[in-house]
């Protein structure tokens, strides 16, 4: 059987090809230029940061052996040999961690209450005012785009030295992330329960309360957990600027080449951090659980 | 006018007894979760030393703080800060840029349907995860013991903690690729690199070229704050300032970070539109 091809005119197909060749001449083109541009950005980028090959390949050495050296007792022996030596700061350390801990924990959650009762004015949907609005983006905007650590360092200083200006610090910047996650849900709500409540003649408070909420608590308090996850990585570090926490003490022992006390501490930092990344997850996944069966 | 029948109330509880009276765990758990939350929330206020006293005091600092800092006023050292500010742009770009190539690989192996060997790839999930836990401050502390202070260290420190990042990221991204493209490569006598090149790396590209430049973003701003321990950049002049109390360049210095966070934001959502296009962001 044969099968019969249908071809354009010479003259035509002619055309065609020139206009396709040109078409992927263009999209190389483009593609070239592109990857031009980001690799004169790599080079400035590279002269800016001072980065230098020639120590980067000298010292290379000394990232290894850091992990050598912090694995190594006073003694020279091993760090697992001797566990009771290795974590002998453990009821001080401990304590600290739970400081830490407790800092994210009264910070998220003071953000989060701040956050909530923020997040109605924000979103498009329920904001009472578009003047109201713009004000309460803007404050938002500015408590997330300045890194928390910042306002720690600042708020060091206006309240002194301790975990207060670390839990203000964190609360702050939880305000900004979970107000924009929050005015998200709420922005994404069924508004036929809320007509129906206004229906009723009820005031704007008890339209977020009877008609917004129970749609949007499951989804708030998973991001919320999400929240507490990350700031207390944060809060692990606010130590760093004297507001409280486990840092003080790992900034010392790195700045004063206490080696083993250094591995000590990172490995419970990131034990506690995996514990709380896998309880999240399963209250997370517990609450959306219950979402879907319901 | 039509009366709607008034319920009986002694009917329905009759009909649907498990509405009427829930057992007493389901209707205590929530009060009881509430009032936990609630007295952890106390006891942390306790226990950080928290009191009304050093609240107002701290507050009322607070309030001269913020008046001295108006107006944000750079002094002399305007030309220092853009120098600062240009070395924490490209703290950003190259740290990034560097931990996208080197997680690239390494996804690969973390990820299901390249890897199926459980054994293989769990260390290596492991591996990323150990260095997520660590914060990016913690890794600056680390490389600058290594290369010394200076911005080097700074890329050094987003280079690493990132990888950690893109490498779950990417690898993620790879698990939702189709497998149709790579079983048709395989099926036209493609080899195992052939498949990932051809099959799986044009569908993951846009979505890692995505994410790479929304990191870029979020690590201008850790890039603002690692200079807080001497790796280089904007974050170095801001905590030298802020221990001067010289609060009108601070609030210059933070004005800033701000412009240029918002800067850097508008561009990478404009090239993330140009690559993956306006209908897969949306």
């Amino acid at each position: 059987m044969t099968v019969a091809v249908s071809m354009l005119p010479e003259q035509q197909l002619a055309v065609l090809n020139i206009a396709y060749r040109k078409a992927v001449a263009r999209k190389r083109l483009r593609l070239a230029l592109a990857t031009a541009v980001f690799f004169a950005a790599l080079v400035v980028a590279a002269l800016g940061a001072e980065v230098n090959l020639g120590t980067f390949i000298a010292k290379i050495g000394n990232f290894v052996s850091y992990f050598d050296r912090i694995a190594t007792l006073e003694g020279g022996a091993r760090v697992w040999s001797d566990p009771g030596e290795w974590f002998w700061g453990w009821q001080k350390w401990l304590s600290l961690l739970g400081e830490t801990i407790l800092i994210s924990y009264v910070g998220t959650l003071a953000g989060a209450i701040l956050a909530f009762a923020l997040n109605f004015l924000t979103a498009e949907n329920t904001s009472p005012a578009p003047w109201l609005r713009f004000a309460v983006r803007r404050l938002m905007e500015f408590c997330r785009t300045v890194p928390d650590i910042v306002f720690a360092l600042i708020f060091v200083i206006a309240f002194g030295l301790g975990p207060m200006a670390g839990v203000l610090a964190i609360m702050i910047h939880s305000v900004g992330a979970l107000g924009k996650l929050y005015s998200e849900i709420v922005e994404n709500v069924d508004m036929k329960p809320v007509e129906g409540v206004r229906s009723t003649g009820a005031s704007w408070l008890s339209c977020m309360r009877f008609a917004v909420v129970p749609q949007v608590a499951a989804g708030f308090a998973s991001y919320t957990l999400l929240r507490f996850e990350i700031n207390v990585r944060g809060a692990s570090v606010m130590g760093f600027v004297g507001a409280g926490g486990i840092g003080q003490e790992l900034v010392v022992a790195v700045r004063k080449f206490y080696y083993s006390d250094v591995s000590a501490i990172l490995l419970m930092i990131i034990i506690s951090v995996f514990v709380i990344d896998i309880g999240t997850g399963w209250a997370r996944g517990r609450l959306f659980g219950k979402e879907a069966r319901a | 006018m039509t009366q709607l029948p008034t319920p009986d109330s002694e009917d329905l509880r009759a009909r649907y007894p498990e509405v009427f009276s829930r057992p007493v765990s389901a209707r205590l758990a929530m009060p009881a979760m509430l009032l936990g939350a609630a007295g952890i929330f106390v006891f942390g206020l306790v226990d950080l030393d928290f009191s009304p006293a050093r609240m107002l005091a701290g507050l009322h600092q607070l309030g001269w703080i913020t008046l001295m800092m108006i107006p944000p006023d750079p002094g002399s050292s305007l030309p220092a800060y853009l120098v600062a500010l240009g070395e924490t742009l490209s703290i950003a770009l190259l740290g990034t840029t560097l931990a996208a190539v080197f997680a690239l690989p390494v996804s690969l192996l973390a990820a299901r349907n390249i890897v199926p060997s459980n054994l293989f790839r769990f260390p290596v999930r492991r591996f990323l995860d150990s260095i997520r836990g660590v914060d990016t401050l913690i890794w600056a502390l680390v490389w600058i013991n290594v290369v010394g202070l200076g911005p080097f260290a700074g890329v050094l420190a987003i280079a690493v903690s990132d990888f950690g990042a893109f490498g779950k990221l990417f690898s993620e991204a790879v698990e939702a690729a189709d497998k149709k493209q790579v079983e048709g490569v395989r099926a036209s006598g493609g080899n195992a690199l052939h498949e990932i090149r051809f099959g799986l790396m044009p569908q993951v590209l846009p979505v890692i070229a995505g994410q790479v430049l929304y990191f870029i973003e979020s690590n201008t701003r850790s890039a603002t704050i690692i200079g807080i321990v001497g790796a280089g950049g904007i974050g170095l002049q801001l905590a030298e300032q802020i221990r001067v109390l010289e609060w009108q360049k601070v609030s210059f210095l933070i004005l800033m970070i701000l412009v240029a966070v918002a800067a850097i934001d508008w561009i990478s959502s404009r090239l993330r539109f140009a690559i993956i296009g306006r209908r897969a962001v949306a």
